[in-house]
């Protein structure tokens, strides 16, 4: 698959996925997603077509998974991010991730955010980026009276704003975000997607969602995956890809049409 | 007729279901009264002794039937001497290895030998990880089935004469330290301490590999995913989450290592000792009254129930403290 020629300068993920295994079982192919500056990219897809995989190659999270094999590149900062000389552990300080299920660890709220800080040793004072990186989550109105108490005695919704500011208090440089707000009422998403949309002041975000109105609301770039069992398995990759309003208002694949067809008509 | 499929429980479920109800509280409270019984019946045995030695029988130290002089005290140092660093050592190397496997570092470690040599993807192969994680698990299981005495013979014709010149050679360099103060003539306090440490490893092992595992996968993503290395993760986010389970595994192992007799018995050297050299001699409680029974006459036979309330007892305060020191470790931990 050809990567080449289409990266602008405000690329900072270009992420070009040729075959990706688990083990022997193929799941993802030809796959090609510039993630650009300050943008929010979604994917969107039916469920099991590799959208969690495809992000989670951003920040080499399934190197954590025995038997994953990848070809192809991620070059994010001018660098392949698979090249045998970089660490997967310094890739993840970079590029931080926010997960379906809210996970603060079982410990204060005020450790939770800074574990990261901590984790890299940051010479300031921790406090000051807690309470910023608790801000910037629209959470600190909430919390600031009780940072001590456990992280698990939040709410969902407030976990899941936890957690995206455990991620942002490192200042990573973009946020990956699989499913945020599955787990949450209505208008703890909302909280959430204008938190987003806030973000992207600072950071560049990457998210997969089922909610197509969500992608729609958020997202500047949308990427649509689709499975292809024409070869017996259930191979991933990727259908279209573009700027969000063409992908949901003139699709230019049949299946991104049928898809969003079905999902809006 | 209606045709629904739910029905009310019928005549003879709900009488299963009484019957059921009653064989297990009756089991239960069975249970609860055999101990009191066992307690009370030891206590009745201890009370002559009890009238006639009272609390000098817990602070001083002679043993001597002829003379009819009976003191537990170095009895009861030994017990909790030998247990405590038993215990120190066995949670060390258990939790050692529960994290070993737990965490798949042998499995990561093969598949990357595979992957070397470019057979990761051979079905039999694939599997070797996953099965050489379960024969060392079951290997370390298979220690708890070793009898008492085999740990006894094989600490008193294997384990004391290979670390016997060791020992020798610690004391004569460094006999100013208290732990070395004495040469190790045989039997003695680091031998019981040795073999009880193996004999609780597998308590330890296989209840903290079950709170190891037992920790949400979610948490471990998250510290990944923050960009911890494996240890740090393992140190910082899952072992904190484990505290209570591998706290339990500690406090049964104390238990046992208290109670042990039979390899103590052969393996602590039964002199009446208080000492802190390892290498010393010692008693325990429990291989007193291995030893003494025998030939206990009837006056006799109640001090020595005496020395087991005491010994009942000291598991019965660690056993209370390891519980209240879980209820602290919970409040720490922030519930789940
Ligand atoms: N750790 C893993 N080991 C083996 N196979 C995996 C693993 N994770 C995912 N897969 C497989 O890869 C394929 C893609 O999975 P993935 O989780 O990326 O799908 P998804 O698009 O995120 O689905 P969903 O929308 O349901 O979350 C699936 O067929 C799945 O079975
Ligand atoms: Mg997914």
């Amino acid at each position: 698959m050809d990567c080449d020629g289409q990266n602008g300068k405000d690329v900072v993920i270009d992420c070009c996925i040729n075959d990706l295994h688990y083990g022997s079982f193929k799941a993802v192919r030809d796959t090609h997603i510039p993630i650009k500056k300050q943008k929010i990219t979604a994917f969107i897809g039916p469920s099991g077509c590799g959208k969690s995989t495809v992000l989670r190659c951003l920040n080499r999270m399934n190197d954590i998974v025995r038997g994953f094999r990848f070809s192809g590149h991620v070059h994010f900062g001018g660098r392949d991010i698979y090249h045998p000389s970089i660490d997967a552990v310094a890739v993840r300080r970079h590029i931080g991730m926010v997960f379906q299920q809210p996970n603060p660890f079982a410990m204060s709220i005020y450790n939770n955010v800074a574990f990261g800080l901590r984790l890299n040793r940051y010479k300031g004072s921790v406090a000051e980026k807690v309470e910023e990186a608790l801000k910037r989550a629209a959470l600190w109105n909430e919390v600031s009276d009780k940072l001590q108490k456990s992280g698990l005695s939040l709410s969902g919704g407030q976990q899941q704003r936890l957690c995206i500011a455990r991620a942002i208090a490192t200042d990573p440089k973009v946020l990956l975000m699989d499913e945020p707000c599955s787990a949450l009422d209505p208008i703890s998403t909302r909280k959430i997607e204008e938190l987003m949309l806030e973000l992207k002041t600072h950071y560049t975000i990457a998210i997969v969602t089922h909610n197509l109105q969500q992608a729609q609301r958020v997202a500047d770039e949308t990427g649509f995956l689709y499975v292809d069992t024409s070869e017996g398995g259930r191979t991933g990759y990727l259908v279209e890809f573009g700027d969000s309003k063409q992908i949901f208002e003139d699709p230019q694949q049949q299946h991104t049409k049928d898809y969003i067809g079905g999902a809006f008509s | 007729m209606d045709n629904n499929i739910a029905q009310p429980p019928t005549r003879l479920q709900q009488t299963y279901d009484v019957i059921f109800r009653g064989v297990c509280r009756s089991s239960a409270v069975l249970t609860a009264l055999l101990v009191a019984f066992i307690v009370i019946k030891i206590t009745v045995a201890a009370m002559p002794a009890m009238r006639q030695y009272g609390v000098n029988f817990v602070t001083t130290t002679t043993w001597d039937p002829l003379t009819r002089n009976f003191g537990i005290l170095p009895e009861i140092w030994g017990t909790l001497f030998t247990s405590f660093l038993a215990l120190i050592v066995g949670t060390f190397f258990g939790v050692a290895a529960a994290i070993f496997l737990s965490e798949g570092l042998l499995g990561q470690f093969i598949f990357a030998v595979l992957k070397a040599v470019k057979m990761e993807t051979n079905p039999f192969l694939s599997q070797l990880p996953d099965r050489l994680e379960g024969i060392i698990k079951n290997l370390i299981e298979l220690l708890a089935a070793i009898p008492s005495v085999v740990y006894g013979l094989w600490g008193i014709f294997i384990l004391i004469p290979m670390i016997r010149p060791a020992c020798n050679w610690l004391c004569a360099k460094l006999g100013w330290v208290v732990f070395f103060g004495t040469p190790l003539s045989g039997p003695g306090v680091l031998p019981a301490v040795i073999v009880l440490s193996i004999m609780i490893l597998p308590t330890i092992t296989a209840i903290s590999r079950d709170a190891l595992v037992a920790v949400p996968p979610k948490l471990r993503m998250a510290a990944y995913g923050m960009g911890a290395t494996r240890w740090e993760t393992i140190l910082a986010v899952i072992l904190p989450v484990a505290t209570r389970g591998i706290a339990g595994a500690v406090i049964l192992a104390f238990g046992r290592a208290l109670g042990e007799t039979m390899a103590l018995a052969m393996l602590v050297g039964n002199a009446n000792k208080i000492s802190l050299s390892l290498f010393s001699p010692a008693n325990t409680l429990a291989s007193l009254l291995a030893n003494n029974f025998p030939e206990a006459g009837p006056q006799e036979v109640s001090v020595l129930m005496y020395a087991s309330l005491v010994l009942l007892a000291i598991t019965l305060v660690v056993n209370i403290i390891g519980a209240w020191m879980l209820q602290k470790a919970v409040g720490v931990g922030g519930g789940r």
